[in-house]
């Protein structure tokens, strides 16, 4: 373990740039903290914090300085490994009716991402069994992921949706980074790192660290400690699976799709949900094609959309295959559950629905003797 | 340029590759049969019965298909295609030599080789026939590997009972073919009544056949229901399941039921993995 000052951000992001890498760390804009490309350390939200509760989010300041004393906003890593919209291919036709489809190049990366909290590292190893963990990998999110230097940020403070603690995820990053840090800010503003890769031993090597000492090892294991019991939700995850499985006829699912207004917000800021279109756009003539993927949405009626209607029409189901995917037939699709426990989806719902307290109330007033669905695999 | 109809040396499953239609029959009223060609030296995979891939008419749309027809492996594909919305209507008024952009194959298959030595039977409606058909061809040429091989098909009129030529040259081929309508038009003198009406009839030994149905879901679960009355396990009953597909790789997640995703596990799925989620409204 090593200990970086505070005044070494910079020369850090500066190493990593002098690699070749795009820098991607927070920021704060339109008044949230977002992951955006950084030309410079001065971008990093010094003295920001931001308040959470279902349906708030809010930014304050804070007065000592931190410069990652704050908690995930709306987007996710996800937003650069698998971007909301990407162009898949060109199509032309020419006078002879002839059709040529030349794929897009692979634009992405390599980037370094600056200020990864634990739960979003596991959503970035959930989405890569999801991407490039079956037979079929996706080019483009292979390359973007693959070369990525990862410098996950430990959290100092849970937020009020948070409940990263029940869901294993964290709030201390345990492997999957380069450098892990740990911000420090009694008896002098500093980091703690921990090295996860040769790599990011060598970028630490560029900048100037100092060993850690005893008292920065027990302080920053205070920080995580302090965090984990500070978490502001929390979901039972004991045979979740097969209660879901059990409870797909349940009246909760009624109740919750009265409040829900199928926005779809839940879907867009999880940093796991993969969902996205196909959607083809050609101009008048008929010559030009460009076929795009863009995030959709299981909370949309096209989603489900077969000749003769959708499968899912009402806003009770498509709010049960949301939560039921995530917590449930996740764990028999990808070997894990599809919530890291960020608390992004009860922040950013408009009507404060809180998946932790929707699986709560399906708990205790499980239909025991149901015999729901089954799944073989 | 490494292939003609693509700019790319690594093909991804997402791009399509382009066809020409070499041929086009009309099956019934809004019902085409196309057989594509490839345009140039490049060429999908062969499709094996059952799978199916994505067909994308230029500029109109692009929807999953199965194969209708297995062609010598020298890369021709058939498609019987029923104009139902924008995509499918293009792809339906395609003309000879047009060309069309496919992806594939994609899915599962129909366990042939896994029902031999037994009954087979095949079930089923409307355009259901279609998928099916690369099947019972299959059969045909490998007759002696199956005991009693029967088709039934029901459609809502005769007018849209599909290949009805081919159903007399299976019969002739020596597999039983048994056909109901919905509603009789014309001088329609076969049966009338749903095609699990057929089932009591057939002459199959549940616990030694093998089912393969496909139609619309509704049909399906009310004939698996009659096939397991008759003692065929639920194991040995397959079922093809349509459900929205877009990527056709299990990425875009629109084909989810529940924990499978139709286009990668499926279309084709034993009986037993589909049973309990076909049963739960809007699943």
């Amino acid at each position: 373990m090593r200990v970086l000052e505070r005044k070494s951000l910079s020369p850090l992001l500066e190493a990593l740039r002098r690699r070749g890498y795009e820098v991607i760390g927070p920021t704060v804009r339109d008044g949230a903290i977002s992951y955006e490309p950084l030309s410079s350390a001065d971008q990093l939200p010094v003295g920001v914090t931001d308040e959470q509760e279902g349906g708030t989010y809010r930014l304050a300041e804070r007065d000592d300085g931190a410069v990652f004393g704050f908690n995930n906003g709306a987007n996710s890593w996800k937003n650069h490994l698998f971007p909301p919209e990407l162009s898949l291919w060109k199509g032309r036709r020419d006078e002879d009716g002839e059709i040529r489809f030349t794929e897009q190049e692979h634009r992405g990366g390599p980037y370094a991402f600056v200020g990864v909290r634990s739960c979003d590292l596991a959503a970035i190893s959930i989405q890569d069994r999801v991407f490039i963990g079956d037979a079929y990998v996706n080019g483009d999110y292979e390359s973007r992921r693959r070369d990525a230097f990862i410098v996950a940020v430990n959290c100092a403070e849970a937020g009020n949706t948070c409940f990263c603690a029940s869901m294993d995820t964290g709030p201390r990053a345990g492997d999957g980074f380069d450098l892990a840090l740990t911000e420090l800010l009694d008896g002098g503003h500093r980091f703690l790192v921990e090295v996860g890769s040769e790599r990011g031993e060598e970028v630490l090597a560029e900048v100037g660290s100092s060993p850690a000492e005893p008292r920065d090892v027990a302080a920053a294991d205070a920080v995580s400690e302090d965090c984990a019991s500070q978490m502001g939700r929390e979901l039972e995850t004991d045979g979740i699976k097969e209660l879901l499985y059990r409870n797909v006829e349940h009246p909760r699912w009624d109740e919750v799709s009265e409040r829900c207004l199928s926005c779809g917000n839940c879907t867009l800021v999880c940093p796991t949900c993969f969902c996205h279109s196909i959607d083809d756009a050609t101009d008048l003539a008929g010559t030009e094609s460009e076929r795009v993927r863009r995030w959709d949405s299981c909370f949309g009626l096209e989603h489900s959309y077969v000749h003769g209607g959708s499968v899912r029409q009402s806003g009770k189901a498509r709010y049960r295959q949301w939560m039921t995917h995530k917590l449930a037939t996740w764990i028999d699709q990808f070997g894990s559950s599809g919530c890291v426990g960020c608390g992004r989806c009860i922040t950013w719902c408009p009507v404060a629905i809180d998946i932790t307290e929707e699986a709560a109330v399906i708990r205790a007033t499980d239909r025991i003797e149901a015999v729901g669905i089954n799944a073989d695999d | 340029m490494t292939a003609a109809g693509t700019d790319s040396a690594v093909l991804e499953p997402t791009t399509p590759v382009a066809y020409r239609v070499a041929g086009k029959r009309k099956e019934m009223g809004d019902t085409w049969t196309l057989e594509l060609e490839p345009v140039g030296d490049q060429r999908l995979p062969g499709f094996l019965p059952g799978q199916f891939s994505m067909l994308y008419a230029f500029g109109s749309g692009e929807v999953p298909i199965s194969v209708s027809a297995i062609a010598g492996g020298s890369g021709e594909l058939t498609h019987t295609v029923r104009a139902v919305g924008a995509a499918t209507g293009a792809i339906c008024d395609a003309r000879p030599g047009d060309q069309l952009g496919v992806r594939g194959p994609f899915g599962s298959v129909w366990p042939l080789d896994a029902a031999e030595g037994g009954d087979v039977v095949v079930v089923a409606g409307g355009i259901g026939l279609a998928p099916l058909r690369p099947a019972i061809e299959q059969l045909i040429a490998e007759r002696d590997r199956y005991r009693a091989v029967t088709v039934l098909c029901g459609a809502r009129s005769p007018d849209e009972m599909l290949y009805p030529s081919e159903l007399q040259d299976w019969r002739e081929a020596g597999i039983a073919v048994e056909t109901t309508v919905d509603s009789a038009t014309g001088d329609w003198e076969g049966r009338v009544g749903l095609v699990t009406k057929l089932i009591p009839l057939a002459p199959f030994q549940g616990e030694r056949a093998t089912a393969f149905v496909c139609g619309p879901e509704i049909m399906m679960r009310f004939v698996a229901a009659e096939l397991r009355g008759r003692g065929i396990p639920p194991g040995r009953i397959h079922v093809s399941l349509e459900r929205n597909m877009q990527c056709a790789v299990g990425h875009c997640g629109h084909c989810q039921l529940a924990h499978l995703f139709v286009c990668r596990d499926g279309p084709v799925f034993a009986l037993d993995r589909v049973e309990p989620l076909l049963g739960v409204r809007e699943l």
